[in-house]
């Protein structure tokens, strides 16, 4: 693909990542943080909150599983992760942790299995596309393009 | 709250200070710097922060903890390797949930310090509770804001502070 091309393909998928609901403003907000002098910043911020979830999902499901479920911890947890996936812009995960808490409050461990399940499905789906995006973005670059970040506002 | 001049008083004063100051060689003050001490507990919030207030100009240091915060403005009680007049914070931003001491009870310790009582403190926080607002105003921070920052919330801070007591 020359870089033409790769830049349309990224403008689409950006596009399809916000139409769809994976990511909203908070990500356009990171990546008006990136220029020339920062080229790697939204993969620096986005490659963190990676190895944040990881974490955060397996002391969640940890937590969960004991006889006894510390609904102080999983709140703990889950609004960790509510703020991590706010600050990079994942709507989705972010919309599924408000939910995780409401039954957390509620003490409610079915709920609870339930949304651990839901962010689950759901930060893994927003990892893969947000993979596919910055690999999109790497090769532009190394093909000598710039990222079109101003065709997005059309 | 503010007028709308506070870019041309922004202007002035950092005009003044880069003709008082000229180009600094060696270990100065940095006074000519607007220095910001993040408080954050979260790898990414950070890693945002850092990057908002660095393109916004602003010298950043950036701690995990109240408590870090604290041993790196010398109040806790332990010997500093930084002197007081060496260290010039300009604004202090804080989250306010944070594991060990939150935001509040950091904003209350530097409220209740004679040398960085007059520093302006800014609360983050992505909940918008009411009590809590109002609770951290009446204690003296400067602003309560909603995660996630952004751009446009750096900046407006960063003007209202460097264009001095407009309220």
């Amino acid at each position: 693909m020359e870089v033409g091309q790769m830049q349309r393909a990224w403008v689409e998928y950006t596009r399809s990542l916000f139409r769809e609901g994976f990511l909203d403003a908070q990500f356009q907000q990171l990546q008006l943080l990136q220029d020339e002098s920062n080229p790697d910043f939204v993969a620096e911020v986005v490659s963190l909150f990676f190895e944040d979830s990881e974490r955060l999902l397996a002391d969640l499901t940890f937590v969960l599983e004991q006889q006894n479920i510390d609904f102080k911890k999983v709140d703990a947890h889950v609004h960790q992760f509510k703020g991590s996936s706010s600050s990079i812009g994942a709507q989705r995960v972010k919309n599924d942790c408000i939910a995780f808490r409401n039954f957390c409050e509620e003490q409610n461990i079915e709920g609870c299995l339930r949304c651990l399940q839901q962010v689950k499905q759901d930060y893994y789906l927003v990892k893969s596309k947000l993979e596919a995006l910055i690999r999109l973005e790497q090769q532009i670059v190394a093909a000598g393009g710039s990222i079109p970040m101003e065709e997005l506002s059309s | 709250m503010f007028s709308g001049d506070m870019a041309t008083a922004d202007e002035i004063l950092r005009r003044s200070l880069t003709d008082e100051v000229g180009v600094s060689k060696g270990s100065v003050s940095g006074s000519e710097e607007f220095h910001v001490l993040a408080v954050d507990d979260s790898f990414v919030d950070r890693k945002v922060i850092e990057r908002l207030l660095k393109i916004s100009s602003c010298k950043v240091t950036v701690v995990e903890s109240g408590s870090r915060a604290l041993q790196y403005l010398g109040l806790d009680g332990e010997k500093s390797s930084v002197g007081f007049n060496d260290l010039k914070i300009n604004l202090i931003m804080t989250d306010y949930s944070m594991p060990g001491m939150t935001g509040y009870e950091l904003l209350k310790k530097i409220k209740e310090s004679s040398a960085f009582r007059e520093i302006p403190v800014v609360i983050m926080s992505s909940e918008n509770i009411l009590t809590r607002i109002d609770r951290c105003l009446e204690e003296g921070a400067e602003e309560y804001i909603i995660k996630p920052v952004k751009l446009s919330d750096v900046k407006r801070i960063k003007d209202v502070i460097m264009g001095g007591d407009g309220k």
